[in-house]
């Protein structure tokens, strides 16, 4: 048995600064590529700076300050020639956040169709969707978002003769116009959303409690659907306010009223969505197949339900093979959305674009497009990473 | 048979064209132990999977506790809380722990209070020897420790008929005899009925009450354990057994 | 004894649908259920209000012989005449005329050495030596100036051949420095790995337009004055730095996924690092990774269209081109149909390929 007292600390290693020290190397490569690298960028930097001086352009980002100069075509906060360049990207950064969001929520939902549609028992169903995916699938971004636009631009038909398919939906080559909500009645129906989430969230707990103690399963999901429509409803009505729709309606030329969704808008949205939701459905079915066969049949044979194994067996393990090609997915969808210079839609890059055109500050102009992505793409991998691991399967 | 808690009649089933399983007439009586032995692609998990309907029977009648199969959802869903599964690959859900796959059935479908579903597991963990892993997870256990684990989950739903497919095939050796031992011990302290596919002749001799061997999906003979091995009647028997070291 | 399934019986046999092929087929697969039925009717009116319009729009109503614009607009479907109008400005670009064989040429030669790759017979260096000879074909027949050929500035290439160029090159180029890259970063020597690991997740988490910019536009600034560099050539290193870092990142997996046991293996022989790498790892770990990496290549080639944005005359780009003849304004559906056609076929059947690979290589490995 040993005795752990008489143990002596092992020796400390020998410093030894030959050539054939595997140590030593290391630290002669690692000196050798950072200098390599440093002494590359330092070079850069240098002919840049002398670059700028010939051509009198001042670096450093006071012309953030001075007015843009230009108008833009859409945003969701006011914008005049006269504002600054700062307003212009801000307005610009608005633009990409407001086609990205809405991008991924609808290629999220059209995605998980069609990747479930593929898995259909139905040939006719399984077919159209394999079409759907391969075609989508090989045919560049930029070409569809070019055949969105032209479609929107030269076959649809002029305001006075648009497509009328619901009530107060026009779409045109104007774009496509929807009516939009107004009035002080609209805060009370959110207010009576959000309180409905509340509520739901509060029941889940209950429901959960009750069936820990009693074994009785609540009708959790049909509930919460319930809240969710009547709650706002009730809200607005007993708050006595006023709600008002704002119908587009054609004006002379052109309509006037209700929220307009210009062509490049359009063309961007559908372009991308249609698009990324061929990979998206790829993705959803890939997860929902690896999960192996023998989990369905032995959650059956348990006795459970179709509805609950998915929920309780397949679906956990799907989400976990999912989830992580899905954000990648929708980082895709935010980058793409930078495609939208070449139809003239004023997102981020199109703005910083004609920024750097105009002043000639390209570095910093530049730097600021690669920032803002960069913070997008390393929030999403930083959370990607944690998600991982903290549902990764536990293995020996 | 009269009281038959599993009942099959004519049972003719097809894959396509492929005849798998021809004219099964069985009866189990409460409290059996059979063994289904036979060939590799007599028929014999799909015979007991139809049982649980996890495959469709074509033609014929199989009735569990008088309750016929059809294809009435109500009545596969009360059958399978009656009859319990125990698979060749295990198929644990790897996402919960020991102790969540056995409550698992029993709070959804049994709808038992959690406490007491977990309670109960504990008490069928502790009856496979296996309780010390409640909070581990699958992926964390050995083979036979698995299996173990996936008997416990099935008996945990109180099933009066247990199948089991196959259980140690995919197991290595050492483990076999883990798993057959808490088979046996289910066997001699309960009254289960036990209908195994296996190729363990040692367990069929020490537990079975009838031995069936299958080939090309007709039953061929069925014995005690004792005339099956030592006097078997039929020329395709003979053979199996002779290929088979028991 | 067995009852044959096709026979008429009565219990719960097989019934009079099962007895015909056909009508058991539809049941099973488009009738099944409640739910299925009505999957089935819903898909079937999608398609019976969208594709009629389509084959009507394509073939039906479609001319291909008109010689003018005017006799186009008079037909209500499509006017593939444009087509065959342009197509020669389409596929090449504004390369000379009498020339246009040498850009043929070049894409064939690209075309050529892309499904030898493919052929697994040819998985060995002698694949180097034909990319070598392919890449220098190409560059010599598309530029000019030697042989007897005239020299064709590099703002005349367009079409086809261009964006062929633009991704072969990309990835001929790209996957010395990704393979560099991913062992990098699995690298012990911290300078070398960070050093790797910010290139990596630099450009890919930048979109490709930024890296064109910054090559139309910054590269000039960072070059010493009276050095330039012309805008194909910038806006092919942007590409290939691009593809280098997701190919790094694919080749890293593939590294990932070789057991450890190889390594050691490799150790106790005595071999030195790189011959570890060069003998025993790296064959094993891009044989792996075969499959994502010629997705990378579909998705490279799709990308290429994006130098139409910074004024470079690719495929997309010919579209453009072939509607500034304002004879023939107005037809840019058909002719953006046309591209697609092309891009489609090219990735779909290297997608195809892909998979059929994937396929056979996995069940080899199970055994």
């Amino acid at each position: 048995m040993m005795n752990l007292k008489n143990t002596v600390a092992a020796p400390a290693p020998k410093k030894n600064f030959s050539w054939n020290n595997p140590a030593t190397r290391a630290i002669v490569y690692q000196v050798l590529a950072v200098a390599l690298v440093g002494g590359v960028g330092w070079y850069m930097v240098h002919n840049t700076l002398h670059n700028l001086s010939v051509r009198n352009i001042t670096t450093g980002f006071d012309f953030l300050t001075r007015e843009a100069g230009f108008a833009i075509g859409e945003g969701l906060i006011t914008f005049t020639p006269a504002d600054t360049y700062q307003r212009a990207i801000t307005v610009g950064v608005l633009n990409t956040l407001r086609v990205a969001l809405c991008g991924i929520l609808f290629a999220t939902i059209l995605g998980t169709i069609i990747g479930i549609a593929r898995l259909s028992k139905n040939w006719l169903v399984r077919t159209v969707a394999s079409v759907y995916v391969e075609v989508m699938r090989n045919i560049p971004l930029l070409l569809q978002l070019f055949f969105w636009y032209v479609i929107i631009i030269e076959t649809m038909p002029g305001p006075r003769k648009a497509f009328h398919p619901l009530a107060g939906v026009f779409i045109s080559n104007r774009g496509i116009q929807i009516p939009s909500v107004h009035g002080e009645g609209l805060t009370w129906l959110l207010v009576g959303l959000l309180l409905a989430v509340l509520l739901s969230l509060t029941l889940r707990v209950w429901a959960r409690r009750r069936q820990d103690q009693t074994g009785k399963i609540f009708a959790l999901g049909r509930s919460t659907l319930v809240l969710l429509l009547v709650t706002p409803a009730l809200a607005w009505w007993l708050s006595g306010t006023q709600m008002s729709l704002d119908v587009p309606e054609l004006k002379g030329f052109n309509f006037a009223g209700g929220l307009t969704l210009s062509p490049e808008f359009a063309a961007l949205l559908f372009g991308l969505v249609i698009y990324t939701s061929a990979f998206i459905a790829e993705v959803v079915r890939s997860g929902i197949q690896s999960v192996d066969r023998g989990q369905w049949e032995a959650a059956g044979a348990l006795g459970i339900k179709n509805s609950l194994v998915l929920r309780l067996v397949v679906l956990p393990q799907a989400l976990r093979v999912i989830i992580p090609p899905m954000t990648s997915q929708y980082l895709n969808i935010t980058k793409n959305s930078s495609l939208a210079v070449a139809i003239g839609y004023p997102d981020l890059v199109s703005v910083i674009n004609t920024t750097l055109n105009q002043t000639g500050q390209a570095i910093e102009g530049i730097l600021m497009i690669m920032a803002a992505y960069l913070t997008v793409s390393l929030s999403i991998s930083f959370f990607m990473n944690w998600y991982n691991k903290r549902i990764a399967l536990v293995e020996r | 048979m009269a009281n038959a808690i599993i009942s099959m009649q004519d049972v003719n089933k097809w894959y396509g064209k492929f005849h798998v399983l021809r004219n099964i007439n069985l009866e189990v009586a409460s409290g059996e132990r059979i063994v289904i032995c036979g060939p590799s692609g007599s028929g014999k998990s799909t015979l007991i999977r139809c049982i649980n309907r996890l495959e469709e029977h074509q033609k014929g009648r199989i009735a569990v506790e008088g309750t016929e199969i059809t294809n009435d959802i109500r009545h596969v869903e009360a059958i399978r809380r009656d009859v319990g599964m125990v698979f060749q690959h295990f198929n644990l859900f790897p996402h919960l722990t020991v102790l969540q796959n056995l409550t698992l059935g029993p709070i959804w479908v049994l709808k038992t209070p959690k406490a007491e579903a977990e309670a109960r597991a504990m008490k069928y963990l502790e009856r496979v020897r296996i309780a010390e892993q409640a909070s581990k997870f699958p992926g964390q256990l050995s083979g036979g420790q698995q299996q173990r684990v996936a008997i416990a989950r099935s008996l945990c739903m109180d099933p009066k008929v247990m199948l089991f497919d196959e259980p140690t095939s995919a197991l290595d050796p050492e483990m076999v005899k883990e798993v057959l031992e808490v088979m046996v011990k289910l066997a001699e302290d309960t009254g289960m009925t036990m209908l195994v596919v296996t190729h363990e002749m040692g367990f069929a001799r020490k537990v079975a009450d009838r031995v069936i061997f299958m080939d090309e999906g007709e039953i061929i003979e069925q014995n005690t354990p004792d005339a099956f091995f030592d006097h078997p009647q039929n020329e395709r028997t003979k053979l199996f057994l002779s290929q088979i070291i028991h | 004894m067995s009852v044959d399934p096709n026979a008429v019986n009565s219990s719960s046999g097989p019934g009079l649908l099962s007895r015909v092929p056909v009508l058991h087929w539809l049941r099973t697969q488009l009738f099944s259920s409640p739910l299925n039925t009505l999957l089935t009717l819903l898909t079937l009116w999608l398609l019976l209000a969208t594709v009629p319009a389509i084959i009507d729009w394509v073939f039906l109503k479609s001319t291909i012989t008109a010689t003018s614009a005017q006799e186009c607009r008079k037909v209500t479907g499509a006017c593939w005449a444009v087509i065959v109008e342009k197509h020669r400005l389409i596929l090449f670009g504004v390369y000379p005329y009498e020339e246009q064989w040498r850009p043929l040429l070049a894409t064939l030669l690209l075309l050529g050495v892309i499904i030898l790759s493919g052929i697994r017979r040819f998985w060995n260096l002698s694949l180097l030596v034909f990319w070598l000879i392919a890449l220098t074909g190409a560059a010599v027949l598309m530029w000019g100036g030697v042989f007897g050929l005239t020299h064709v500035e590099n703002s005349r290439w367009g079409g086809l051949p261009l964006t062929l160029m633009l991704s072969t090159f990309g990835i001929a180029f790209a996957f010395p420095l990704g393979i560099a890259l991913a062992l990098g970063r699995r690298s012990n020597m911290p300078a070398i790995k960070t050093i790797c690991i910010v290139y990596i997740e630099l450009i890919r988490g930048v979109p490709l337009i930024s890296l064109l910019f910054m090559s139309a536009v910054m590269l000039p600034l960072f070059l010493p004055e009276g050095l330039t560099i012309d805008k194909l050539l910038r806006a092919q290193v942007a590409i290939i730095l691009f593809a280098a870092a997701y190919m790094a990142e694919t080749i890293r997996g593939g590294l990932q996924a070789i057991p450890k046991g190889q390594f050691e293996g490799a150790d106790s022989l005595g071999l030195t690092y790189w011959q570890q790498t060069r003998l025993i790892v790296l064959p094993q770990a891009l044989k792996i990774v075969i499959p994502p990496l010629v997705g990378l290549f579909i998705a490279l080639f799709k990308d290429t269209s994006l130098v139409v944005i910074i004024g470079i005359f690719d495929l997309t780009q010919a579209a453009k081109a072939a509607l500034v003849d304002q004879s023939w304004r107005g037809f840019s559906i058909e002719i953006y149909v046309f591209i697609s056609a092309i891009y489609f076929v090219f990735c779909y059947s290297m997608s195809k390929y892909s998979q059929s690979l994937e396929k056979r290589l996995a069940t080899e490995h199970q055994r």
